[in-house]
């Protein structure tokens, strides 16, 4: 494995006990938000400054007068989280220059944001942010869509997602252009680490927090969160729909460390992507044909990302022993 | 209950600043839930997952050794925080063992 980082996460039972990101939050019940707050902040610790777009997180976490977040953080618009994170970053080098804080002392800067945040509202700020080099560590939890404020479509949906703004009708029947590959934008500005990650595989996400923060200069987590109410399935299911999107190859956990791609959950066989769909009411509309055209964009995608990798990492799909491929 | 009572406009401080970090702890999620997860110690073999699972803070991992009918002994017991549990069924979900049972809540 790789070299430049310091893993203090081995395994689950590296997790700190103590909690930075609190309970009694407002985020839906069984909504995997707070798995991933919970277990960032376990990773970066106390000297840390979360800069937080409004979303889902930002909204639900901090009900005035009150925050579930146990370090300093502050609440920014959908379009400035990036710009304001470069700023923070900027004044603790200029009190470290001036002498009114230790040089020696590790303040780190986490920017927060959502979908929508980032792959829509937030993106110039966050290409500005990624431009100057700032060091800040990104993270962008992903629930495919405007979920607080009516379940909108963002730049993340998936082809083939019913949302408000995507309805299902005679002409159209959900999302019809595929999802952004944000992970791919960041790259182009030459990014020293970004990667994909997913509460599902929770020592991998810890992992690639640890390296994320510990990266100098940007470096941009894009993590997958399943969604209870938008993506309409029961609430106890999040982190088994979570497991399903890796497990289908719809998600690939990877990362790319100064430039070099490594799939950190290998998937030697394939579920098909029904049972992946089928789980959520947003693709309940879904006949067979469109099914397979999301099968064929999944193979699409897992082929590309082989041959990045140059081997297969991630195999063909499975079909069991029913063998029924998309009837 | 702790006090959850709303600022007054003299308190409201400049900025809107929040003083209290974790002040959501003092909010009580008991009236989220239709069911509530019930752990049972015979069972759970004490792998982490339901508390690392857990959007809410709600499963406790406590230093209370458990012995089993079977005679071994675990240093630590899983608990339920029901005020913060919002009775998502995640935990019961994940739980290898199937050691969590989601109990209705009874209404008073
Ligand atoms: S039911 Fe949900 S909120 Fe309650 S303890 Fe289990 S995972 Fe946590
Ligand atoms: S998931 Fe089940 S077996 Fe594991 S610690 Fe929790 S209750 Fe015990």
């Amino acid at each position: 494995m790789s070299s430049a980082y310091e893993l203090r996460m081995k395994n689950i039972w590296s997790l700190p006990r103590g909690e930075l990101f609190h309970g009694g939050h407002n985020l839906c019940a069984g909504c995997t938000a707070g798995t991933i707050m919970r277990h960032l902040l376990k990773v970066a610790g106390k000297d840390t400054i979360v800069v937080n777009a409004t979303g889902c997180v930002e909204v639900s976490t901090t009900p005035y007068p009150y925050t579930a977040w146990g370090v300093p953080w502050i609440h920014l618009a959908f379009e400035n989280t990036a710009a304001v994170a470069s700023g923070v970053e900027a004044a603790i080098n200029a009190l470290k220059l001036k002498g009114q804080l230790d040089p020696e002392k590790e303040v780190k800067v986490i920017a927060i944001g959502g979908d929508g945040g980032t792959f829509d509202i937030g993106l110039q700020a966050l290409s500005g942010m990624m431009e100057r080099g700032h060091n800040v560590t990104y993270i962008v939890y992903d629930n495919e869509g405007y979920m607080n404020t009516g379940i909108q479509r963002s730049g993340a949906t998936p082809f083939g997602a019913w949302t408000t703004t995507t309805p299902v009708g005679r002409r159209i029947r959900g999302e019809w252009r595929r999802k952004k590959d944000i992970i791919g934008i960041a790259l182009a500005h030459g990014i020293p680490y970004a990667a994909a990650a997913n509460p599902a595989y929770p020592v991998d996400m810890v992992q690639k927090f640890e390296k994320a923060i510990q990266t100098e200069g940007p470096s941009l987590v894009h993590v997958l969160m399943a969604c209870t109410t938008g993506w309409r399935f029961e609430p106890r299911l999040g982190i088994k729909v979570s497991k399903l999107a890796v497990e289908t190859g719809v998600w690939i956990n990877y990362e790319i460390e100064e430039g070099r791609l490594r799939v950190t959950t290998p998937v030697p066989k394939r579920k098909p992507v029904r049972e992946y769909l089928k789980l959520q009411g947003r693709f309940a509309h879904l006949r067979d044909f469109e099914i397979e055209i999301i099968q064929e964009m999944v193979d699409e995608q897992v082929e590309r990302i082989n041959k990045m990798v140059g081997k297969q990492v991630i195999g063909p799909v499975d079909y069991g022993g029913d063998g029924k491929k998309g009837a | 209950m702790s006090e959850t009572r709303l600022p007054t406009w003299t308190e409201v401080t400049p900025g809107g600043i929040v003083r209290e970090p974790g002040s959501t702890l003092r909010l009580d999620k008991n009236g989220w839930r239709v069911e509530k997860p019930v752990i049972d110690p015979e069972k759970c073999v004490r792998c982490r997952l339901c508390w690392i699972y857990c959007p809410d803070t709600a499963i406790l991992e406590v230093e209370e050794p458990y012995t089993n009918s079977k005679g071994r002994t675990y240093k630590l017991t899983y608990k339920v925080d029901y005020d913060r549990c919002k009775g998502c069924g995640i935990c019961a979900e994940e739980c290898p063992v199937d050691a969590i049972e989601m109990v209705p809540e009874e209404v008073a």
